[in-house]
């Protein structure tokens, strides 16, 4: 079951919560909760990984799309909390990189 | 190899492999003896390039040979397994309703279960209302391709990939529909987690058997490919294939990496330099500007340096960047970059051009003021997506108009495994006129080249020897242009003028060449498994200048940026004449000249009393290269297939 659990934290911050396996089936379901913060004008997301049991290549390109359209949009995305199989892709795909993972979502929030 | 192999096949590979061996044996001793004891070195200007002709062409059968060593006939395909997840993909720009639809139709009713997408690059009402009266998938691009590359097919699938989410894809081109069961002949190898990419063989229904315009590949989609598939070398071919979307992503997700890491650290460098020329001969006022400018780029260039995130980075530079914009001019970004086009200076160029804006400020045309403002405009380009495209992650190469082979070898860089599965599960339609055919041909042969020069599969990391020289023998075989000049210029010299490219055609000469010409041929007809090579081989001479157009505008385009103007392949006949004869006007001219040269050679040969031997052999050599010409008569009196069917 697809799930993104989203919590405002201003009128332009957000942090996403996708629960289970964010792959090639759950990838779509992401990109469009990012849509619509975007389009609610919140810009600035944080992607809580902590929940997310399993990622693939699909995942990674939507956490890349993600961060495209936020700084396309003048915000940021930021991804936090990633577990053992979560942190192992972004370490294989060097995507993390790009993405620094941040240890929580606070951490992910204070750094300016 | 293939343990299971029956004991027919293995012995027909047997006689194969020592037909080879033999054939290269006596290549190499033929090519041997020209280089040491046959050139006549004082016509070398035409002596020289007939020998690198002739160790081209045994380097070429060298390839060939290769690529059958190993050539693997996989029978059955493993059982489908079930609940696999399939979206079928049907690429279009400007192919008609019905074609389209036809093929739509087609993939609705294959068996397994799966979701059938039309992505129409034309973005048509019509199509879109056909296929949705047919409840039918219909996908166009988004609108961030608005003002961007659109990359033609690759873009058009690597839109699609991003909107659906199946886990395999079944490519399909606009005429190519396919059979019910081609899913469940094809999704079986995938259980093999390390397959990315299952290739099926094109066949055209609309080619007669006679096949003047060459349509059918049954040589290529037949023994070729599954010798390529015997080194894990087989690659995508653009259509037919069943891909996995995870083998996809991977390879988009790796090369965005690496561009991205590229692309900031050339613009960090490219701002540096900009500054710096303007730092020099800046107003006072401006001075605290370009200070604060270069401050944050050497932050965020010792960041790079010592591996913090590019997200991290690009997002404090830009802070940093931002306030000290708002001190540079009174008007905003859209002003800056108005500023720079006026002197010609296109902001998305920035950070690749910075030659221009340095050579730009040191003539005084760019002010120092202008400068700054470049440099700001290529910092504020430094991100984490290349500003200048759509998407940022690219699954499908776009560097080359044929981006499914240089895909393919991308996939086989990573580690991935391909499957040829030889059994006919798609019918499509071939050129039907001898202008589209030579249209196909080039851009083919184009995207080739363009991937030789732009990742030469002899150097990309990541490859098996076998691999790089399977992706390097495509590409070979276009050079062939240059040596089919040689090959006509040659006894066309010796025939109107006397010139002797080797020494003499002695016994030695006729006992070295002629066992080579022999087996040459046997490894083909051995090779070809009863199918007719002829068709193929005539066209391989016939298209020289193809061939070389394709060479010069593929190197022009790579080092020099020059478009490759290609067109959409046109599937339906279109009425022309005199245009066609156009296209091969150099065949013409070759073939008059080489009927003068033969002319002129009798003459020489009873009027002047020149060398019998010589002349015969050249006489023979040039009803050779005729007989190849010839398939371009009937490929131009060709008059489409259903007016071929009409006929008999």
């Amino acid at each position: 079951m697809t799930e993104v659990d989203i919590e405002p934290r201003s009128s332009d911050s957000a942090v996403l919560r996708p629960v289970g396996r964010l792959n090639l089936v759950t990838a779509p379901a992401l990109r469009q909760s990012v849509s619509e913060q975007i389009g609610l004008g919140r810009v600035r997301l944080i992607v809580d990984l902590a929940e997310v049991a399993f990622m693939d290549s699909s995942g990674l390109g939507a956490l890349i799309g993600a961060l495209k359209s936020t700084r396309d949009a003048g915000g940021d995305l930021r991804i936090a909390a990633p577990g053992e199989q979560v942190a192992m892709v972004l370490a294989l795909s060097n995507v993390d990189r790009i993405l620094k993972p941040y240890p929580s979502v606070d951490a992910a929030a204070t750094e300016d | 190899m293939n343990g299971t192999a029956p004991p027919r096949e293995s012995a027909r590979l047997l006689v194969l492999r020592i037909v080879v061996v033999v054939a290269l044996v006596l290549g190499v001793n033929y090519v041997g003896w020209r280089w040491l004891a046959s050139v006549n070195w004082a016509n070398w200007w035409i002596a020289v390039p007939l020998v690198l002709a002739e160790t081209y062409s045994v380097i070429d059968l060298g390839l060939f040979g290769m690529t059958m060593w190993r050539a693997r006939r996989r029978g059955a395909p493993p059982p489908a397994p079930a609940g696999a997840t399939v979206d079928v993909f049907i690429t279009t720009y400007n192919e008609s309703i019905e074609l389209v639809m036809a093929t739509a139709i087609g993939a609705q009713r294959i068996r397994y279960p799966h979701t059938t997408w039309i992505l129409d690059d034309g973005d048509r009402p019509a199509m879109r209302a056909a296929a949705e009266a047919a409840g039918i998938g219909y996908l166009t691009r988004g609108k961030e391709w608005s003002d961007r590359p659109r990359h033609a097919k690759a873009g058009n699938l690597n839109n699609a990939l991003l909107r659906t989410s199946g886990e395999f894809i079944l490519v399909l081109d606009a005429d190519m529909v396919p059979k019910p069961e081609i899913l469940h002949r094809t999704l079986g190898y995938f259980a093999d987690e390390k397959v990315a990419f299952v290739q099926t063989p094109q066949v055209f229904t609309n080619v007669t058997p006679a096949d003047p315009l060459g349509g059918q590949a049954p040589l290529f989609y037949g023994p070729i490919l599954e010798g390529k598939d015997g080194w894990n070398a087989a690659f995508f071919c653009g259509s037919n294939a069943v891909l996995r979307r995870e083998a996809l992503m991977q390879l988009g997700i790796a090369g965005y990496v690496g561009q991205t890491e590229r692309r900031v650290a050339a613009g960090l460098r490219t701002a540096s330099r900009i500054l710096g020329r303007a730092a020099r001969s800046v107003e006072p006022e401006a001075r605290e500007v370009v200070r604060e400018l270069e401050a944050a780029i050497s932050v965020a260039r010792r960041e790079l340096a010592t591996g913090v995130a590019i997200g991290e980075l690009t997002y404090r530079l830009q802070r940093s960047v931002e306030a000290t914009a708002r001190t540079i001019v009174a008007g905003d970004l859209a002003q800056i970059e108005a500023d720079l086009a006026a002197i010609g200076i296109p902001a998305s160029e920035l950070a690749e051009d910075a030659e221009s804006v340095l050579a730009s400020l040191s003539s005084g045309v760019l002010s120092p003021l202008h400068a700054v403002e470049a440099a700001y405009l290529a910092v504020r380009g430094i991100g984490v997506s290349d500003p200048g495209e759509a998407q940022a992650v690219q699954p499908l190469a776009t560097i080359s108009v044929t981006e499914d082979m240089a895909t393919s070898m991308r996939l086989h860089s990573l580690g991935w495994k391909s499957v040829f599965h030889n059994e006919t599960l798609a019918l499509g339609l071939a050129a039907e006129d001898l202008d589209a055919m030579l249209t196909q041909r080039l851009r083919w042969a184009q995207g080739t080249m363009q991937v030789f020069l732009r990742e030469n599969p002899l150097t990309v990391r990541g490859l098996r020897l076998p691999q790089r020289l399977m992706y390097f023998s495509t590409m070979w075989n276009y050079l062939s242009g240059f040596t089919t000049v040689v090959y006509i210029t040659a006894p066309v010299l010796f025939l109107t003028l006397g010139v002797l490219p080797v020494d003499a055609f002695s016994a030695d000469f006729f006992w070295r060449f002629i066992p080579f010409l022999i087996m040459n041929q046997l490894v083909f007809l051995v090779a070809a498994r009863g199918l007719s090579t002829w068709r193929g081989q005539q066209y391989s001479f016939a298209l020289f200048p193809v061939w070389i157009q394709a060479c010069v505008t593929a190197a022009m385009n790579v080092l020099a940026g020059v478009p490759l103007n290609f067109a959409v392949t046109p599937k339906t006949r279109s009425a022309t004449g005199g245009r066609a004869l156009r296209r091969i006007r150099w065949q013409i001219i070759a073939a008059a000249v080489l009927l003068l040269a033969t002319i002129v050679g009798i003459v020489r040969l009873f009027v002047l009393g020149a060398e019998p031997i010589g002349t015969g052999v050249n006489v023979i050599w040039v009803i050779y290269d005729f007989i190849a010409l010839s398939v371009l008569i009937g490929a131009v009196r060709y008059r489409g297939f259903t007016a071929s069917q009409e006929a008999t």
